[in-house]
């Protein structure tokens, strides 16, 4: 546990379509059918499974076992984290909620924790206690809201408390069902958004502070504000440039920005489709689920150790020969990789740099790209290229067109058309298809010397692969010159300053906020292209804790 | 029998403490036929299940020539042959787009579920809430949705924010509705267990909150709000049944516990996945735990172990036969797909109710995205119910309606269930007609 989290704990003690034109991820084509949401409002936000075990583990220590399991997360433009700010609750979801509500409460009141989480003792045990059930629901549900409990809420908790001790006859259990409301309720489970009249901007509006707080943690930290941020903010410091500027400098200092960067990488990089990719295990037999896990830690500890450790520029991420490796993917990366583990550990990750000159290069070669973006029993340069397209790009692939014959496509035994290019050569002369494969195909085949499942490969069917080809008019020979080119185009910059903003806002950028994400642009290439200066950037922009007034409208007029 | 109804042996009986009840056996509560009721005399309650199996079927191959009742199965459809008078099948119908963009597999079944394409704006409730609004909101699960394949996926949907996701793990659904807070509505003893008291109580805390919250947000938000505090209150109704002694269901029968599935989707695998499913579905049904349901098949990942190709793949990868006419692959995936759909329909009917079955008194709609998925057709959409509805519908007839929207079926199905709308589906799918010859 860090010492923050002790800290804490001992606070609570005392408390596409090319399916495009090929086909296919109808989880993904299903996000996409979603509404548009009102742009430039500050939407709640639903927690993440990971930010909901974060602060479970912030509050009650790390001993609390969720016990169940989430609803899935909505794709929304590409980020799952514009899809939480649209994503309300099924029954089955909430039902799934309560009850790990109740689970996660019922331990954190049981004996063996209590002394520890519960600041107080009951006057009797087999009755209720207001003045302890105060004390304890006001000290975790402030933590757990992000904010101070209003008087309401904290009444309404404590009579249900109460009520509930009456009822079970023992204080502890009427505590517990009480804190699983708590879990349960939508000032917990989202991350409000509160809105009030800036007064330093007449007719404008912005956060009010603890949503400052709130949006600022899980943008840098992914987690709920800390105490420091969360006094910041009851004092009323982040309402002044400097006090958010202090605050902002001392969590791009902390540890803890790495799980920022991770998260925001990990949602851009659409790594969530590793946990439930699978592989034919007679075609790929060295494909299974931790292999699959790995590769996502492979990538982050990639982007961890570039980013953020060296400062570096991002779109090294593209060319960067130095990497992490377990055996299990070094295996099916056909790497020979000395074990260094002490006590030769299959999971002990090693640092690896590939040799000058090596094909692979670059996060665009690495399982989590080339193996996630294929089939289960083959590769596809189509979704690389479509992915390549859309993820690291931002750049939308036209929906495929109807009625279309694919028949030629990739049969992969047709003794004419023996490789993924000659085959789509052969489907691209239909001119309806073409226009979209021009688009993409280029760039997924450079990809071709990884199969299905990553693994490197020179050929298919006996015939040598060849993997040219053009990105925008720039030319290159293999996937390395391809990360080159990706490099140094300047999509690649502007789609990471585009994500990441929209990412902290929950939704993308509206049209009077461009001026602002251009300026971020130019700043993050003077500033060499360092993820956490441009997080820096974001987080003190007056932008970033802006909100229309239409629901400040709705606020302001609930307060007269 | 009329000083023994179940509200009149209930009443008084959780006052905070457990109390335990000694209640009349079931045949006090069923009629002789033991198809309804006794206290009521009203019939078993109806069920309604959506069958979503994605990639339509060969064409030229399972329409068949005769319309009406008693035709004959085409080639593809042999296999209904024992099932033939407990179906309806639907011809000749279209999906409409009107020039939105063409989500291959997804605008289709956007129309099959809403009755409308969405590319922007509010996304409505899908046919199967809106049934459940009418049948499902006096049992413990308003609905149940589970995927064959072992994902997530559902197109059940209360609105575009809210998506009932399917249960893909058999082990998961049997804890869910036969764990321990499921309640044998045949138990003679029946205690209160007045935490459940307790837990309805601490909830009141969270809805107290609405009001204040409402006032902080925007439209979207109070949507999405609204939405939340319809799920809180789905668990106090589920409270609240668990306080009262269940009505006893004839034919409820608890299966055994499941294994967890296997996390792939091989066809083999798929096989016995469908199986326990529809086991579970069944007794969830026959125990009165839930009305609906929704079935997403996750075909377009099926695959043979050893194979590259999956289903979907197949569709468009595989030439057509020069021999045969018709691609073989696929016809064998869809060959499978509807074994598992007869299947599912004979476990329904064997369950016996009295003089009736459970498929008696269920309406199944199956539907599909597209006719031929080799070309993402839009034309000559497979349509399908099976059951009766508790003697609502008719069966055994095959219905032609070249050209007409997919939705008529959508809007006959709905409002066989009681769901009082007379239009149903949006521009070009929309429609006011219905199949009258299938409405008894």
């Amino acid at each position: 546990m860090s010492a923050l989290k002790r800290k804490t704990v001992k606070a609570l003690g005392a408390g596409v379509a090319l399916a495009v034109c090929l086909g296919l991820n109808f989880p993904a084509s299903q996000a996409a059918e979603t509404a548009s949401a009102d742009v430039g409002v500050a939407a709640m936000r639903r927690l993440t499974p990971e930010q909901y075990a974060n602060i479970i583990e912030e509050v009650f220590g790390p001993s609390i076992e969720l016990g169940g399991r989430f609803e899935p997360e909505l794709r929304v433009e590409n980020l799952n984290e514009l899809g939480s700010g649209r994503l309300s609750m099924s029954s089955l979801g909430m039902s799934q909620f309560d009850s790990m509500a109740r689970s996660i409460a019922a331990q954190v009141v049981s004996e063996k924790s209590r002394d520890i989480m519960i600041p107080c003792k009951p006057v009797a045990a087999n009755g209720p206690d207001d003045a302890c059930a105060t004390k304890f629901l006001s000290h975790a549900g402030g933590l757990l809201f992000r904010r101070p409990l209003t008087a309401g809420e904290l009444q309404s908790y404590v009579q249900a408390a109460h009520a509930a001790s009456v009822t079970a006859k023992d204080f502890y259990t009427g505590l517990s069902l009480t804190l699983g409301a708590v879990l349960s309720s939508p000032q917990f489970l989202f991350r409000q958004a509160v809105v009030e009249p800036d007064p330093e901007s007449r007719g404008q509006f912005r956060l009010d502070a603890y949503s400052k707080a709130t949006r600022l943690s899980f943008f840098l930290w992914n987690a709920m504000p800390d105490a420091a941020l969360l006094a910041a903010a009851e004092k009323g410091e982040l309402n002044s440039k400097k006090g958010i500027e202090k605050q902002v400098t001392r969590m791009l200092a902390a540890h803890r920005l790495e799980d920022g960067v991770r998260a925001f990488f990990a949602d851009m990089l659409q790594l969530d489709g590793l946990a439930s990719l699978a592989k034919d295990a007679t075609l790929y037999p060295k494909f299974d689920a931790m292999v699959a896990r790995d590769a996502r830690e492979q990538t982050l500890r990639t982007i961890v150790d570039l980013l953020v450790e060296h400062r570096g520029d991002y779109r090294d991420l593209f060319t960067a020969r130095k990497t992490f490796l377990t055996q299990a993917l070094a295996s099916v990366y056909r790497i020979p990789l000395v074990n260094e583990a002490p006590n030769g550990s299959q999971d002990f990750w090693q640092p690896y740099e590939l040799p000058e000159g090596d094909p692979r290069a670059g996060i665009l070669t690495e399982l989590s790209f080339v193996a996630l973006n294929s089939h289960p029993g083959r590769s596809s340069p189509t979704l690389r290229g479509k992915a390549l397209r859309e993820v690291i790009l931002c750049q939308k692939v036209p929906a495929p067109p109807a009625a279309v014959n694919f028949s030629i496509v990739q049969d992969t035994s047709n003794p004419v058309y023996r490789t993924a290019r000659a085959r789509l050569t052969a489907h691209a002369v239909n001119p309806v298809c073409a226009g979209c494969h021009k688009l993409i195909d280029p760039m997924g085949l450079a990809l071709e010397n990884f199969d299905g499942s990553g693994a490197f490969r020179t050929t298919e069917n006996d015939v040598a692969l060849d993997t040219s080809g053009s990105l925008d008019g720039v030319k290159f020979t293999n996937a390395a010159e391809l990360g080159k080119v990706v490099r140094d185009n300047p999509a690649t910059t502007s789609c990471v300053v585009q994500r990441l903003v929209s990412y902290g806002l929950g939704r993308a950028p509206v049209e009077k906020e461009h001026v602002w994400v251009d300026g971020l642009k130019a700043a993050f290439i003077k500033d060499g292209h360092v993820i956490p200066d441009l997080m820096r950037r974001i987080a003190t922009s007056p932008e970033f804790f802006r909100a229309e007034p239409r629901i400040a409208e709705v606020t302001k007029a609930s307060l007269n | 029998m009329t000083t023994h109804t179940r509200r009149n042996v209930l009443r008084g009986v959780v006052g905070g403490s457990a109390v335990t009840v000694g209640l009349p056996f079931l045949d006090c509560f069923l009629n002789n036929n033991g198809n309804a009721l006794a206290a009521t005399g009203a019939a078993l309650p109806v069920c309604f299940g959506h069958w979503i199996q994605a990639l339509g079927f060969n064409p030229g191959m399972w329409v068949p020539k005769k319309i009406g009742a008693g035709y004959e199965n085409n080639v593809q459809l042999k296999l209904f042959d024992p099932i033939r008078d407990k179906i309806n099948i639907f011809s000749g119908m279209k999906y409409f787009l009107d020039g939105r963009p063409h989500e291959t597999h997804t605008s289709t079944v956007q129309i099959a579920t809403t009755g409308s394409v969405f590319d922007s704006g509010p996304i409505g409730p899908s046919l199967d809430s809106k049934i459940a609004d009418v049948i499902g909101t006096r049992t413990r699960f308003r609905s149940l949705e589970v995927a064959y394949d072992g994902s997530r996926q559902s197109w059940s949907r209360r609105s575009g924010t809210s998506i009932n996701p399917s249960e893909g793990s058999p082990a998961a659904l049997y804890k869910r509705i036969f764990g321990p807070e499921f309640k044998d509505p045949n138990a003679a003893e029946f205690t209160p267990d007045p935490l459940v008291l307790a837990r309805k109580g601490v909830l009141s805390a969270v809805t107290d909150q609405r009001t204040s919250l409402m006032k902080q947000v925007g439209a979207g938000d109070k949507a999405r709000l609204d939405e939340f505090f319809t799920s809180i209150r789905e668990i106090e109704n589920q409270l609240e049944l668990q306080l009262q002694k269940p009505s006893p269901m004839l034919a409820c029968h608890v299966p055994k516990s499941q294994d967890e599935a296997k996390p792939d989707a091989l066809v083999d695998d798929m096989e016995v996945n469908s199986k326990i499913m529809a086991n579970l579905l069944a007794y969830a049904m026959a125990c009165g735990q839930t009305r609906v349901f929704n079935t997403w098949l996750g075909a377009q990942q099926w695959r043979r172990r050893g194979s590259s190709y999956t289903w979907h793949s197949s569709t468009h990868e595989e030439s057509i036969d020069p021999a045969l006419g018709y691609q073989k692959v696929v016809y064998d995936f869809i060959t499978e797909a509807n074994e598992m759909f007869v299947d599912f329909v004979r476990i329904l009917d064997s369950v016996k109710e009295g003089d009736g079955t459970l498929l008696d008194r269920t309406l199944v709609l199956w539907q599909t995205d597209h006719g031929d998925a080799r070309t993402h057709s839009l034309e000559e959409i497979p349509i399908m119910t099976a059951g009766n509805a508790g003697g609502r519908m008719k069966s055994g007839l095959h219905v032609s309606a070249p050209g007409e929207a997919c939705t008529r079926v959508g809007l006959t199905v709905q409002q066989i269930m009681g769901v009082p709308l007379n239009t149903w589906g949006t521009r070009s799918n929309e429609t006011t007609k219905t199949f009258n010859e299938i409405m008894a």
